[in-house]
């Protein structure tokens, strides 16, 4: 556990310092790679199972008492439904969505669930300046709407799109995402809604570890079926939540540019060169004053000198 | 300004003292000197009043609905597009106008430079108020405006860039605000202050290079988060908080050159002799200034494009749009102002400020909006969006005014100083 939390801790020594302008950084030694818990849980789907029947919707808007939406959960019309030419997505009243793509070439339409997918290193909880995120032993990320300001840059983070904001309310808005059911399930060990509810078997439960064995023998048994990819063991520095599909993933829907590594390495740049602004700098400029006012100063003192003679 | 005439010698006001001895009451001042009623005759045969007034009969309706109603009232943010315009703008483009006070102040009292003297308080002011809108656009964004504390004293996040951004603009609003108080201090007649604080002006002025540089280039690192949103031209992982800073250089320089051409031609009954006369020779130093920061700035635009091998999206739709960008927002100024320098030509130097204040506005509304999803789709922000950024704006432009009529800023204090 010492390594898991020591590069946060550097950082945090770095920012913090620039506020109290005295700690120096601890010793980069220190910085090894966040990867997750070693024993968290996630959650594999499975593309070629998925039927599209929205079960896992229902199961998550009762479970998290959402809003009834405007269509009930059997109306497969909302598989059509477009906004700025893009399918559906999660918003404030739902967590997860389960959208249509019909693949060129294949004679049946593929599914594919979104949710959080709880990552390993989380933008949102990486970008929040008040903490307002936790990743769980268990795996969930999970939110914290006390201490939220409302600022939205965990939203602007997170590579996959999936927190959400309350818009529409004044004095009571908040970030809306899935929590992997961690209050009510997760915490006890349980599996999410969704994935109790899913009568295809196309969510398995799990911990991250095992799911990715799981992913790579069903790879191995049927390599006609699947793609040679796991989506989630490696992006954006690894996600609870992985997919396997039977056509290339940009075919489904899935951002295939995101990077392989924590959003956090891209803006670790910046936060190394804080804290040497904040030592270099100031004796830096102290002394560009001294060589600039040099000759007033002693122009000063020889004019003092006269005085005093 | 009509009441400014001969007939009252003493007015615009520079003194403590009247003509007939006795002294200026603070209510008085704030009138300028003024009766009431002439007070109002002035403000109202003002046509830019006028404007004012209309902005706002429509714009405060609008911010009460925004918080009546919430931001899904009056803005078009949505998941997809979480920022719009008051941040686009507010703070992403307001931040770097306000650089001047840094600059100035680094000039005038780190290096000595006393030839730039006349403006440097403007310059303070300048960056004082920028910041301080800049918050009050932030105040407008925020879902829960009144947490905004909250990362400085309740929850602290001090892993995210963001916590940065807070900690040292709220550092900054205060060097700031003690930078610009020996004015108000010389203005309401209270030397000890203005005293105390001179003893510090140093260590202040070092203060806010560093936060300012710490600043400036964390809003651009801020959108080092969203590698795979923002259009790859407009984002450099290792550079883009450079870019931010730098352009921040010439950004403030501009703003500077820009407000004091405005307060010459429009307030020029409110400047002085050593503020009129020394305004040109300073105009085009600054400019000088701002084609040294341009041309750093372009070769680190350069170095970034070389770094990240992104040739082949010059020559894309969006690498025209790049490259118009920087040609009238960077290059053209910067040939502008090279060519004002030679010629001395303070006429020309303005021009390249306005284009440059121009070009700064539309690199942080491309970065943050424009380019921004550049994959989806793009979104167009809510007329009402618009009308209340054009308002805090207007209250912004007001409260310059406001203080650049009464305080010493660009005039010299008559009294005891
Ligand atoms: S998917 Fe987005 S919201 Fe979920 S943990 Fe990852 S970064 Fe956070
Ligand atoms: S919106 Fe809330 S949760 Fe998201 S980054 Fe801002 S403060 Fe944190
Ligand atoms: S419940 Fe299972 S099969 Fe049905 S849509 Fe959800 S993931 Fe697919």
């Amino acid at each position: 556990m010492k390594t898991t939390v020591s590069r946060r801790t550097f950082i945090k020594g770095g920012l913090a310092g620039t506020v109290a302008a005295t700690v120096l950084p601890e010793k980069k030694s220190q910085a090894a790679t966040f990867e997750g818990y070693p024993d968290g849980m996630g959650v594999l789907v499975d593309l070629t199972r998925c039927v599209g029947c929205r079960s896992c919707e229902a199961a998550c808007n009762e479970e998290q008492k959402l809003p009834q939406p405007e269509k009930p959960f059997d109306d497969f019309s909302v598989f059509d439904e477009m906004h700025h030419g893009q399918k559906r997505r999660t918003d404030e009243t739902r967590y997860t969505i389960v959208n249509r793509y019909d693949v060129p070439g294949l004679d049946h339409p593929l599914f594919r669930k979104i949710q959080c997918n709880h990552c390993q290193e989380p933008a949102c909880l990486t970008s929040c300046f008040v903490n307002a995120y936790t990743k769980t032993p268990e795996g969930a990320v999970i939110y914290n709407p006390k201490v939220c300001v409302g600022c939205r840059t965990c939203m602007i983070a997170c590579p996959f799109y999936i927190p959400t904001f309350k818009y529409s309310s004044a004095f009571n808005p908040r970030i809306m995402k899935c929590i992997f059911c961690y209050d009510t399930r997760l915490k006890e060990g349980r599996p999410p809604a969704c994935v109790e509810a899913c009568p295809q078997e196309a969510l398995t439960f799990g911990k991250r570890n095992k799911l990715i064995e799981i992913g790579r023998q069903r790879i191995r048994e049927t390599p006609d079926k699947y793609e040679d990819h796991i989506y989630g063991e490696h992006e954006v520095g690894g996600t609870a939540w992985m997919y396997l599909s039977s056509v290339p993933f940009d075919q489904v829907g899935f951002d295939t540019h995101v990077p392989k590594e924590p959003i956090l390495n891209y803006v670790k740049d910046f936060l190394g060169i804080v804290p040497m602004v904040l030592t270099i700098w100031p004796a830096l400029f102290a002394g560009f004053h001294l060589l600039a006012t040099r000759k007033d100063w002693l122009k000063n003192k020889n004019e003092d000198t006269h005085e005093e003679e | 300004m009509r009441f400014f005439s001969h007939q009252r010698p003493e007015i615009p006001i520079v003194d403590h003292i009247k003509s007939d001895g006795t002294e200026w009451t603070i209510k008085e001042k704030l009138w300028l000197g003024l009766s009431a009623s002439d007070y109002f005759k002035q403000f109202f045969r003002n046509p830019v009043n006028w404007l004012m007034i209309g902005i706002f009969a429509v714009g405060v309706p609008l911010i009460l609905q925004r918080y009546i109603y919430g931001l899904a009232a009056v803005t078009h943010a949505s998941n997809d597009y979480p920022w719009g315009l008051f941040l686009g703008f507010g703070l992403f483009g307001m931040v770097p106008l306000s650089a001047s006070g840094f600059m100035l102040g680094t000039t005038c009292e780190l290096f000595g430079r006393k030839d730039f003297h006349p403006i440097e308080r403007l310059a303070l002011l300048n960056g004082l108020l920028g910041y301080f809108f800049a918050v009050l656009f932030l105040e407008v964004d925020l879902g829960m405006p009144w947490r905004l504390p909250y990362p400085m004293f309740v929850s602290l996040g001090p892993a995210a860039v963001l916590f940065l951004v807070a900690w040292h603009v709220a550092t900054y609003l205060s060097v700031q605000i003690a930078e610009v108080l020996p004015a108000f201090f010389e203005w309401i007649g209270w030397l000890k202050g203005k005293r105390v604080i001179r003893k510090m002006v140093l260590g202040l002025t070092i203060a806010g290079i560093i936060l300012s540089t710490l600043h400036q280039g964390a809003l651009g690192a801020l959108f080092t988060y969203a590698p795979s949103k923002v259009h790859p031209l407009w984002l450099s992982a290792n550079f883009q908080w450079i870019h931010f800073f730098c352009s921040s250089i010439f950004a403030g320089l501009s703003m500077v050159i820009v407000s004091s051409t405005l307060i010459r031609n429009f307030a020029g009954w409110r400047c002085d002799d050593t503020f009129k006369n020394s305004l040109d020779d300073i105009t085009i130093k600054l400019g000088k200034g701002c084609s040294l920061a341009m041309i750093t700035y372009l070769v680190i635009k350069i170095v970034a494009i070389a770094h990240d091998q992104e040739w082949a999206y010059l020559l894309t739709g969006w690498g025209s749009y790049y490259l118009l960008e920087l040609g009238v927002g960077v290059v053209l100024p910067m040939f502008m102002f090279a060519t004002a320098v030679r010629n001395n030509s303070a006429t020309l130097a303005r021009a390249a400020a306005w284009i440059t204040v121009f070009g700064i506005i539309w690199n942080r509304l491309n970065t943050s909006m424009i380019t921004y999803n550049w994959q989806l789709y793009p979104e167009i922000p809510h007329w009402k969006e618009v009308w209340i950024t054009v308002t805090i704006y207007s209250l912004y432009f007001l409260t310059y005014r406001f203080i650049i009529y009464r305080l010493p800023i660009v005039y010299n204090w008559k009294g005891k100083k």
